[in-house]
């Protein structure tokens, strides 16, 4: 049984094949095509935490596809508050789908399902844990707007202490001859569990200005209020860090900006219009990608 | 070791727990519980050793260690040898390995880890290191060093 648990469970030679079967997809991603490779499957969404995006990306994959989504977007419909165990939810689950997307609070509980699980689960994200499908979409992004993904040099930008996109993408591209440039507040710093399984080379910085004329993708992320005690500190370093237009002129013309939205005001509205904003392409191919992996996963007629 | 067994007397069955890592004698009884299984207990702190310069020892009287002893036992002093006495004699002598999985020996660290969360779950950790003991939890991913490890 295969599960995708963590970014680690995928190789290189798997995602590279998954990145390309996606390409391959993207017009029934749009709808210009259509596709019934999962017809008759079921797709079971299980958003113990809420979600928007990662849920509606893997219900149009499901549905583009042919198949169709059962499921819940909050746990509080669910036995779960009950006092069910997630274990005894899964295994009931399972019998009513052919694979599980699982969304839930605490880190590790995407393991724990695959062990109970007899259909392929999914993580759709746990606590600060792991959200490879994420990981798998900026992959693909940053493929698709570069042409390839050896080689590159990846600023990260905002909080990456926190954001676990960060780290699982820095793992990622790790295998790609990436060369990493980490900017944040001293707080806010990407933490050495990270920093220290790195093979290529990487460096911190204060400020996007010492760096940004390097750089081939710009991966930014918000930087949430929770982190910050006072107010007015949250001001002042989230200020520090926001992009626009204006500051982009020393920016290499192909660089491109990435971010796993929402965003607040880390980027101007004003960037949206450059042609380094990459973020809805983004966004959209989570479509494609999350397609190409229930494909693999739940095994799509010839 | 015949001046050793000078200090506590020969048991004639049970365990002799020996090159416990100097200090760690005490924790072990308490992570084992074994002041509580009622049998007789003997516990020698700072004994000579040729190996390990000073080491302890602990003899439990009519009571041999469970699987899931020896397993924790190994994660407090991987040095440990265990001898099951049998009529005086040296029955079988062990040495205590750490295993490749820990299963439901330790705790995991992280609060929000799935496995500190769920009814009946069991926690399970990859060992990483076996020197300088070092557990992964396979749930989480949290690493946990040997002065961090807490037993269930």
């Amino acid at each position: 049984m295969k599960h995708v648990v963590s970014i680690k469970d995928l190789d290189n030679k798997r995602i590279l094949a998954i990145l390309k079967r996606a390409k391959q997809l993207v017009s029934i991603a749009e709808g210009k095509k259509k596709s019934k490779a999962l017809d008759g499957k079921i797709l079971a969404t299980c958003f113990f935490e809420p979600s928007t995006r990662t849920r509606l990306s893997f219900e149009s994959a499901m549905q583009r596809l042919g198949g169709t989504c059962i499921g819940f977007a909050d746990p509080s419909a669910t036995s779960h508050l009950k006092g069910e165990t997630l274990t005894d939810a899964i295994r009931m689950v399972d019998g009513y789908a052919d694979a599980i997307v699982l969304r839930h609070p605490r880190e590790g509980s995407a393991k724990m399902a695959s062990e109970a699980s007899k259909v392929p689960v999914i993580n759709g994200g746990d606590g600060a844990g792991q959200h490879p499908t994420q990981t798998l979409l900026d992959l693909f992004t940053i493929n698709e707007e570069m042409g390839k993904l050896e080689g590159l040099n990846v600023g990260m930008l905002g909080d990456l202490r926190y954001g676990r996109t960060v780290h699982s993408l820095s793992q990622a591209l790790d295998r790609f001859k990436t060369k990493f440039f980490f900017i944040s507040p001293e707080s806010l710093k990407m933490p050495t569990h990270v920093t220290d399984e790195l093979a290529n080379k990487w460096s911190t910085h204060d400020a996007l200005d010492d760096v940004l004329s390097k750089l081939d993708v710009l991966y930014v992320t918000r930087i949430q209020k929770e982190r910050f005690p006072d107010i007015e500190d949250y001001k002042s370093v989230a200020g520090a860090y926001r992009i626009n237009a204006d500051l982009l002129q020393n920016a290499k013309s192909k660089m491109r900006i990435l971010h796993p939205l929402p965003r607040v005001d880390e980027i101007a509205p004003d960037v949206d219009d450059t042609k380094h904003a990459a973020y809805f392409r983004q966004a959209f191919n989570g479509v494609p990608v999350r397609m190409a992996l229930l494909e693999e996963l739940i095994g799509a007629k010839k | 070791m015949s001046e050793n067994l000078l200090r506590v007397q020969p048991i004639r069955n049970g365990t002799v727990i020996d090159h416990i890592n100097s200090g760690r004698g005490r924790k072990i009884l308490e992570v084992l519980n074994l002041s509580e299984s009622g049998t007789t207990i003997s516990l020698l702190m700072n004994v000579p050793s040729k190996k390990q310069n000073r080491k302890d020892i602990i003899k439990v009287e009519d009571r041999e260690l469970s699987e899931d002893e020896i397993e924790k036992l190994a994660l407090l002093s991987p040095k440990a040898r265990i001898n099951i006495i049998r009529n005086y004699a040296v029955a079988d002598k062990k040495k205590v390995e750490i295993p490749e999985m820990i299963t439901g020996t330790v705790h995991c660290s992280n609060d929000n880890c799935i496995s500190n969360n769920e009814r009946g779950a069991t926690t399970q950790f990859k060992l990483l290191d076996s020197e300088n003991l070092r557990i992964q939890c396979a749930y989480c991913g949290r690493k946990i060093n040997e002065d961090e490890i807490s037993f269930l």
